[in-house]
């Protein structure tokens, strides 16, 4: 097994276990999405039509929820400096961590998605769309929040601080996401515009980010 | 040559406490130029007499932009020079940009109350301001989260350049959401362009104060070095008593 | 000359703006003043800067963490 495969699978063991936060994302999510009715009233057509809306948004903040333990828990338990001093180069290393980040808390997001937005009535084209838009924008919501898990990474109340640094950087990607979304069930704007920008957005940030991450952790443990 | 020079804190020190002075004086001067061309400035056919409140939120908005293009470069230096300097710069910028950016938030609004009918439209320009604004404070919480200053300051710096390689998606994002919203330009300012009788005291304004920016960024570069100096005074106090 | 009906956002704009000048100036000013006379305080009861007295012999790491940052 080469040394990425290995981290990958090393970390994505850990966040299935005990005191990982893979499951935690998805009942985030969840409960945020079964808290909206409540405050919106249980109209189904105003649901409907900003059901997409709510479902990004709080998988733009389930996304960020696990972000903190990314790089502190290495930090706690000393594998970082391992990781550092490594010869893998630190970029490849930090992609594969947001790699495995993404799989296991985006990619059960994006499952759960079209189910729990059955209970905001979307209909079918809907629902593709936002499984669509999902797939497509959460990597750039992952490669974002790496560079403020890095930031954050030797601090004691590193959550909080990466909550207010990452949620600004985060506007064109909740933007592109939830016009894209719309776009698909109606709207002036054809599915394809938003959507590739988003695209580009997510390949942009996965270029990015990597390289941002990894001389932020070398700043910081210097 | 100057700015290796001005590597050395003490000589940066007695630089500023010699120009200070005049470049405050220089800005009052100015600014008493600029309060007296808006206010003889006839008033927009448009906005009437609301264009004058154009004169502080144009100014609040270039200086806003200003600020961060100041962290940027100060980040440039801090992580590729590693210029001593650099660091203070960045954490002197920092306020001092949120501030202007608030004073445009703040004159926009208050604007939009008499030409829109609301305090808050979520105009384009405003919205970009506001989300300058939000990165701004997330700027100076790292500031104040990282406890030894030459690591707040990577940090800092990391978050400049990843900021400044945002905002103009922000802003293209925020456009383009904006269009998609509201489709009509009738809550767009001014025009294509601008009459002389609003422009040039427009600009002298701005030139008053990117001077008071320039002004204010000295003396808070000037208070970070001091307090850098008292915290290695305090740490060599508390290293003696130990 | 000032049309009455809007002058009330006006001058609000203008007090905005001198609130938030004068919040920087105040800041930067007193700033400025309270670290002088910390410094001069710290002066006064014997530790310089550059002091090569046996305090500084005698620091550990901190210290010269502390110097580069000064």
């Amino acid at each position: 097994m080469t040394p990425l495969a290995a981290i990958l699978v090393r970390d994505m063991r850990l966040s299935v276990r005990v005191g990982g936060g893979a499951l935690m994302g998805v009942l985030f999510f969840v409960t945020v999405v079964t808290l909206m009715p409540f405050a919106l009233g249980p109209d189904l057509v105003l649901l409907k039509r900003i059901g997409p809306a709510i479902l990004w948004l709080a998988a733009l903040l389930a996304s960020l929820l696990a972000l903190d333990r990314l790089f502190a828990a290495d930090h706690d338990d000393g594998s970082l400096d391992l990781i550092l001093m490594g010869r893998m180069p630190l970029e490849l290393v930090v992609a594969a961590k947001a790699l495995a980040h993404w799989l296991t808390t985006g990619l059960p997001l994006i499952v759960a998605a079209p189910l729990i937005g059955l209970l905001l009535d979307l209909d079918a084209p809907a629902e593709g769309a936002l499984v669509l838009t999902l797939i497509a924008g959460t990597p750039a919501l992952t490669f974002i929040g790496l560079v403020g898990a890095a930031i954050a990474v030797t601090l004691r109340r590193g959550g909080l601080l990466l909550a207010v640094i990452v949620l600004p950087l985060t506007v064109p990607v909740l933007i592109f996401g939830v016009a894209a979304a719309n776009a698909a069930v109606g709207g002036t704007v054809p599915f394809g515009t938003p959507f590739t920008v988003l695209c580009a957005l997510s390949l942009a940030s996965s270029a990015v980010g990597p390289f941002a991450a990894a001389a932020a952790l070398r700043q910081e443990m210097e | 040559m100057a700015i290796i020079n001005l590597a050395n804190p003490s000589r940066f020190l007695a630089l500023a406490t010699r120009t200070i002075p005049w470049l405050g004086g220089l800005t009052l001067l100015v600014f008493a130029f600029a309060i007296n061309q808006a206010m003889s400035a006839p008033d927009d056919y448009q906005q009437g007499a609301t264009v004058k409140i154009m004169f502080l939120h144009v100014p609040g908005a270039w200086l806003g932009m200003l600020g961060w293009l100041v962290m940027t470069v100060a980040a440039l230096g801090t992580l590729v020079w590693r210029h001593p300097l650099a660091d203070v710069v960045a954490k002197a910028a920092a306020p001092i940009g949120a501030a202007f950016t608030l004073m445009c938030l703040v004159t926009g609004s208050l604007w939009g109350r008499p030409m829109w009918g609301t305090y808050w439209v979520w105009d384009a320009r405003l919205t970009s301001m506001l989300v300058l604004f939000l990165l701004y404070l997330g700027v100076i919480a790292v500031w104040r989260t990282v406890e030894d200053p030459s690591r707040a300051a990577r940090a800092a710096a990391i978050l400049a350049l990843v900021g400044a390689l945002d905002l103009p998606i922000i802003k293209f994002s925020v456009d383009w959401w904006n269009t998609l919203h509201q489709g009509s330009s009738i809550f767009r300012m001014g025009g294509p362009t601008i009459d002389p009788s609003i422009l040039i005291p427009l600009l002298i304004m701005a030139l008053a104060f990117t001077l008071l920016f320039a002004t204010l960024l000295l003396a808070a570069t000037r208070n970070e070095i001091l307090r850098r100096r008292v915290r290695a005074m305090r740490l060599m106090q508390a290293s003696a008593a130990a | 000359m000032l049309a009455a009906n809007h002058l009330g956002y006006i001058v609000a704009a203008y007090v905005a703006a001198v609130v938030v000048v004068g919040a920087l100036v105040g800041w930067v000013t007193l700033d400025y003043r309270i670290l002088r006379r910390t410094l001069a305080d710290l002066e006064r009861r014997g530790f310089s800067r550059r002091s090569g007295s046996s305090a500084a012999a005698h620091a550990g790491p901190a210290l010269k963490k502390a110097r580069e940052d000064a």
